[in-house]
């Protein structure tokens, strides 16, 4: 019960941060106050809010379930790709599109699309996506809560009670704070999580007694040596993953980030310190996944463990719904929280646990991105703001932030998907298919309206459709995949045990290079914005 | 020349991500318990930063910054 006290007064300091934002902006009820705190972000708030607001409850809670069930594999996989992927996007992107929004006032990317290619309705097309794809990410937030409050309280605390405190907090200050206390709380949570991976890392190596033997014991295991190695994923499953990170820059909360920076110059520090901050928080998470394997007296541990080995000896003569159920069980995203409760003495638990839900609070941002968009791209877009003023909008955009999470917090309830499968197959997937649309809008003057709208399209279509078919068809045991399309000895379509394989690749990779050509092809068969508009974003066309 | 190396360095950055020659071994275990295919990737980060300590220095898009600034001085002009 103490870990879960410690958790709960670290809640209560956010909420405070979130307040303290609240009344340092009050009297200033301006819209760009209000959703990008002025545009003032100092350089340390800025390196570690937009770091701290891109790391989900899947980099502690996911990462660390991944690589309890597939091993090392899981740090190149999404964090070593990401801290290359990441930086190169914010580096060549993100500087462009704050000098834009400095330039013209631009505060969703759905309003730079509209002007750059002059159009309004397919505008509110591409903010309906981006919407809808966002969603899942925020779920992934309060389940991420629910399951820490539970597991840290040792069961006091219920899923359905910790997922609405963790909810209720992140509205409140995002409510109330806006941007300024979204940022100052992110940063605030970002130290505190970074700071969580060497001391778990330490406290569970020394409780395990050092890690030389339990790495001996592992690789002496048939069953677990393999965890030591890649060879549970294939390369081309490998090589897949690094579209994955493409996502980061589409996500509309990162992009708006990028126009809260005071000066261009913050960008330096961020890019360059990116790919060591994403090191220091899943390089011990990971390798601490994997170790849990050797954990045996932990009888939850055991169970887990169980499951994994029922369903590859017998999940091929189960019914899906009974795989299902024993995916769930095997599943390995509360594995740090039992490590912890299994090593850590109590106090420090609860530090650790605190450490935790500031990685699972990163939903904050995706919220108040969600609110910026839906008043700045539909509420004034459409006239709201005329007719209503500034104060109004704001307002609009603190109600919209309640329905939201009472929407996300439902859905929670009832989502049976481990966390890092609900966030890579829907979200990331499916903004890693809309970064082209950032890509032709700053860097070639051929790109129209019509090819926006065409890779917006596919993007949708394509998450739609791998979401009928992985419903559709049941996933297989562990072991080979389910070929359901084949063509001249090609293996086009299949159903892997984790999802879909198109060619062998994971789908982001077909979704990224058909919405790039879609872009492409349309464009060059539609008409370009006036050389007025393109001059405005390209210094040769003036 | 500038340009092309900085491309190249970017490329080969990103193929250095595929290491399939460290695939099925675990082996050997840095520091007596770190399997070297975590170890790499580990090393790849640091690589990662390194690159991107090269494109700020090299390659930083500070015409934008001054697009910026003469904007705003523009726009603060007398009229």
């Amino acid at each position: 019960m103490i870990p879960a006290i410690v958790v709960f007064i670290y809640l209560a300091v956010v909420l405070y941060i979130g307040i303290f934002a609240f009344r340092r902006s009050k009297g200033k009820e301006k819209a760009e106050d209000y959703f990008l705190a002025s545009r003032s972000l100092g350089p340390f708030v800025f390196l570690f809010s937009l770091f701290g607001t891109n790391m989900t409850a899947f980099a502690i809670l996911g990462s660390s379930g991944h690589a309890f069930s597939n091993g090392i594999v899981t740090f190149g996989l999404m964090a070593s790709s990401s801290g290359l992927v990441i930086p190169l996007s914010i580096f060549f992107i993100g500087t462009r599109v704050w000098a834009l929004g400095k330039k013209h006032g631009f505060m969703t990317p759905v309003q730079m699309f509209r002007d750059r290619w002059e159009c309004g309705h397919i505008g509110t097309v591409i903010f309906a996506v981006q919407a809808v794809l966002l969603v899942p990410y925020i779920i992934i937030g309060i389940m991420g809560g629910g399951t820490t409050l539970n597991t840290i309280s040792g069961g006091f605390v219920p899923y359905w009670f910790g997922g609405a405190i963790v909810a209720m907090v992140v509205m409140s200050y995002v409510f109330f704070g806006g941007m300024r206390g979204t940022a100052w709380v992110n940063t605030f949570q970002t130290v505190l999580f970074l700071t969580f991976g060497a001391v778990a890392l330490i406290v569970i190596g020394v409780g395990m007694g050092g890690f030389r033997n339990a790495a001996q014991s592992m690789l002496a295991a048939p069953a677990l040596a393999p965890l030591m190695t890649r060879e549970r994923i294939s390369p081309l499953y490998f090589f897949s993953y690094t579209f994955i990170p493409l996502s980061a820059i589409a996500f509309p909360h990162i992009l708006i980030f990028c126009l809260t920076a005071r000066k261009m110059g913050q960008f330096k520090k961020t890019v360059i310190f990116y790919p060591l901050c994403i090191m220091a928080i899943w390089l011990p998470c990971v390798f601490l996944g994997v170790m849990a394997n050797r954990v045996t007296d932990v009888p939850e541990i055991r169970a887990k463990q169980e499951a994994r080995r029922v369903l590859a000896t017998q999940g091929k003569t189960m019914a899906p719904e009974a795989r299902d159920e024993l995916r769930e069980k095997a599943a390995g995203d509360d594995v740090i929280m039992i490590l912890l409760k299994r090593y850590a003495p109590f106090w420090l638990a609860g530090l650790l646990g605190a450490g935790i839900m500031a990685a699972v609070m990163a939903s904050d941002s995706q919220i108040l991105a969600l609110s910026t968009m839906f008043t700045e791209d539909v509420f004034a877009f459409y006239g709201g703001k005329r007719r209503f003023g500034e104060g109004v909008q704001i307002q609009t955009g603190r109600i919209f932030i309640v329905l939201i999470t009472m929407f996300a917090y439902a859905v929670a309830l009832r989502a049976p998907e481990t966390i890092f499968e609900l966030a890579i197959q829907y979200a990331f997937s499916g903004y890693a298919a809309l970064s082209p649309l950032l890509v032709a809008a700053l860097f070639w003057k051929g790109s129209t309206k019509w090819g926006a709208l065409a890779t917006t399209a596919w993007t949708a279509a394509a998450v739609v459709a791998v979401a009928i078919f992985q419903h559709s068809v049941p996933a297989p045991a562990p072991g080979p995949a389910t070929l359901v399309w084949s063509l001249g000895g090609w293996e086009v379509l299949t159903r892997t045990p984790g999802g879909t394989a198109v060619f062998g690749f994971m789908p982001v990779v077909p979704m990224v290079i058909v919405s790039a050509l879609l872009m492409i092809v349309v464009s060059m068969l539609t008409r370009k914005p006036k050389d007025a508009t393109i001059a405005k974003y390209f210094e040769s066309a003036r | 020349m500038k340009k092309l190396l900085l491309i190249l360095a970017v490329v080969t950055v990103y193929v250095l991500h595929q290491d399939f020659w460290n695939w099925r071994t675990a082996y050997p275990l840095v520091f007596g318990f770190v399997p070297i295919g975590l170890f790499y990737q580990g090393c790849f980060s640091v690589a990662a930063s390194l690159l991107m300590w090269m494109l700020v220095k090299f390659a930083w898009p500070g015409h934008l910054e001054r697009e910026v600034g003469e904007n705003a001085s523009e726009e603060d002009a007398p009229k």
